[in-house]
């Protein structure tokens, strides 16, 4: 098994514990505390990914053939489950980007943040990932 | 206001998807700005038409036909006597708010010279800015914007500054989707009447909340969506004043708006076929008049009075909480509510509230110019109904606490 379906059903069994709606979100929300991001005053419209609910912001790097990603978004929700979208991919070689499947986030069951009608730009985000790492292959 | 009184629950009663649960909690909806639910009488109307009438309208000698085309027909003149227009000719069917206006933009639009300007407000959705920066490009025609103050009311001596021989139309909501500002309509009309400006008057909102009359506004146009008061969606109607719809030219070409074909010439059917090209949405306009129906089977000034007083209580509950911003304060306002918390973002408190059962609107409600105006990214919005409880308001205010307490 690879580290990047691993990383998944990591966040999956931490997701197991929780009955309850609210409680998975507080630890979405826990989950987008825990990383960097990118501050204020580094963002950039290249780096923008819009959408109509909320906005993120995308960069990344490629060395030592693995590629790395940092990432914000206006809304709180929206960071915490980019904080999970960037645990799997970060790290990863730009070939298992574009050849795994990313399937933690219906399990978990938060498959309506990436519909293309939730509009808050992770589909976009996660678009954009497998864009960048096509440029390394 | 501790309770719901007896005649809205009976109102509430006929909604069957009201019962609904949503994440396994009751279903709270307050997005009625956006799309009201359906009665039991409407939904009934749907599925009778398809079990037993299904035919194609206008055309057919076959009894089904005919009756399809009867109730069709009967369904306009039920909406001419609800908004007051004087005949049933000025009754166009359309798809919906947004395709009315554009049939204005098009067809109204086609009558306009270079020079010519039209005045809208900076509180217009989308679907009221769109169509005339399309016309305004292709024939030269000035868009004017009538601004806003702080509370969301209307500049109305820069409404007058703007207005001047060269406005032709002014096109303006009569209710605010995303402040619930009710604008001073009558003195609109009055005043642009004085300049030659016709007037084009946005109902989406307005049509669910009181009772319209085209004539005693002395509107040129009034156009609202079927969905907005407990209609289907897709359905939707253009009242227009029969001169200026019969100087109009067609919106689109195809069966129905035609008197007779030929490669030579083609003359145009009467008003309002003219401006109905193609088979229409039967049903939706049949279930229409069965909602316009409904609502004159209820008591409907008492349930608009109820609505406006569930906005006062739920306002003054939710002013209590820390942070809390209401955007549209305007004196006259229609039951809907638009907010944030401190520096907590809308969605965020919109999944949230998702997840507790309750259904309300995040966003910028298809407003971006007003979103900018108040320099934020959007709002939550809570928009009621007349089958909407008190019981619900709290659920709401539990539900909005708890999540506030997540996010903070």
């Amino acid at each position: 098994m690879s580290t990047f379906q691993e990383k998944q059903l990591a966040i999956i069994a931490d997701f197991e514990v929780f009955d309850d709606w609210m409680d998975k979100y507080e630890l979405i929300i826990e989950l987008g505390k825990e990383i960097e991001g990118i501050l204020p005053s580094d963002r950039n419209n290249q780096q923008l990914i819009d959408g109509c609910q909320s906005r993120v912001w995308l960069d990344s790097s490629y060395a030592n053939n693995v590629m790395r990603f940092s990432a914000d978004s206006d809304a709180i929700i929206t960071k915490g489950i980019i904080a999970m979208l960037i645990k799997v991919f970060d790290g990863e070689t730009p070939k298992t980007i574009l050849k795994e499947d990313i399937f933690f986030i219906n399990k978990i069951g938060l498959q309506e943040h990436l519909s293309p009608t939730r509009a808050n730009g992770l589909l976009g985000m996660v678009k954009r990932m497998k864009m960048d790492a096509l440029k390394h292959v | 206001m501790t309770e719901t009184p007896g005649y809205i629950q009976k109102i509430r009663a006929d909604f069957p998807i009201l019962q609904s649960k949503v994440h396994n909690k009751p279903l709270v909806y307050f997005d009625n700005a956006a799309t009201t639910q359906k009665p039991n009488l409407v939904i009934e109307r749907i599925k009778n038409y398809y079990e037993k009438q299904n035919a194609n309208i206008h055309r057919g000698v076959h009894h089904l036909s005919q009756v399809s085309t009867q109730d069709y027909e009967d369904a306009r003149i039920k909406i001419q006597h609800y908004i007051g227009a004087s005949k049933s000719s000025e009754i166009i069917f359309t798809k919906g708010t947004t395709d009315g206006i554009n049939l204005i933009a098009s067809s109204f639009g086609a009558l306009l010279k270079e020079g010519d300007e039209i005045l809208i407000s900076a509180m217009e959705h989308h679907s009221n800015i769109v169509p005339w920066q399309l016309l305004a490009d292709a024939k030269k025609i000035e868009l004017k914007i009538i601004p806003i103050a702080q509370d969301g009311t209307l500049l109305m001596e820069e409404f007058e500054r703007l207005l001047t021989a060269k406005t032709k139309l002014v096109s303006i909501t009569h209710i605010s989707n995303t402040l619930g500002t009710i604008n001073p309509i009558e003195n609109i009309i009055s005043k642009s009447h004085a300049f030659g400006a016709k007037v084009l008057v946005d109902g989406a909102q307005s049509i669910q909340h009181g009772e319209i009359n085209v004539s005693t506004l002395d509107c040129d146009f009034f156009v609202f969506s079927g969905h907005k008061i407990f209609g289907p969606t897709g359905i939707g109607i253009l009242y227009g004043k029969e001169q200026i719809l019969d100087e109009m030219p067609p919106y689109q070409g195809g069966g129905d708006m035609i008197k007779s074909v030929s490669f030579e010439k083609t003359t145009f059917n009467e008003l309002p076929f003219k401006f109905e090209a193609g088979t229409p949405n039967i049903v939706g306009g049949i279930a229409l008049g069965s909602a316009i129906e409904y609502i004159e089977s209820i008591d409907k000034q008492s349930a608009f009075e109820y609505e406006k007083n569930l906005l006062k209580f739920t306002e003054k509950e939710l002013l209590k909480i820390d942070g809390l911003r209401i955007f549209g304060t305007a004196k006259e306002k229609t039951s809907l509510v638009s907010f944030n918390v401190g520096d907590i973002h809308p969605f965020d408190i919109g999944t949230l509230l998702d997840k507790q059962g309750i259904a309300v609107r995040t966003g910028h409600h298809c407003t971006q110019p007003l979103m900018d105006f108040y320099e934020i990214p959007g709002t939550l919005r809570a928009s009621f109904s007349i089958y909407n409880t008190v019981e619900e308001v709290s659920q709401f205010l539990t539900a909005l606490k708890r999540a506030i307490s997540v996010l903070s």
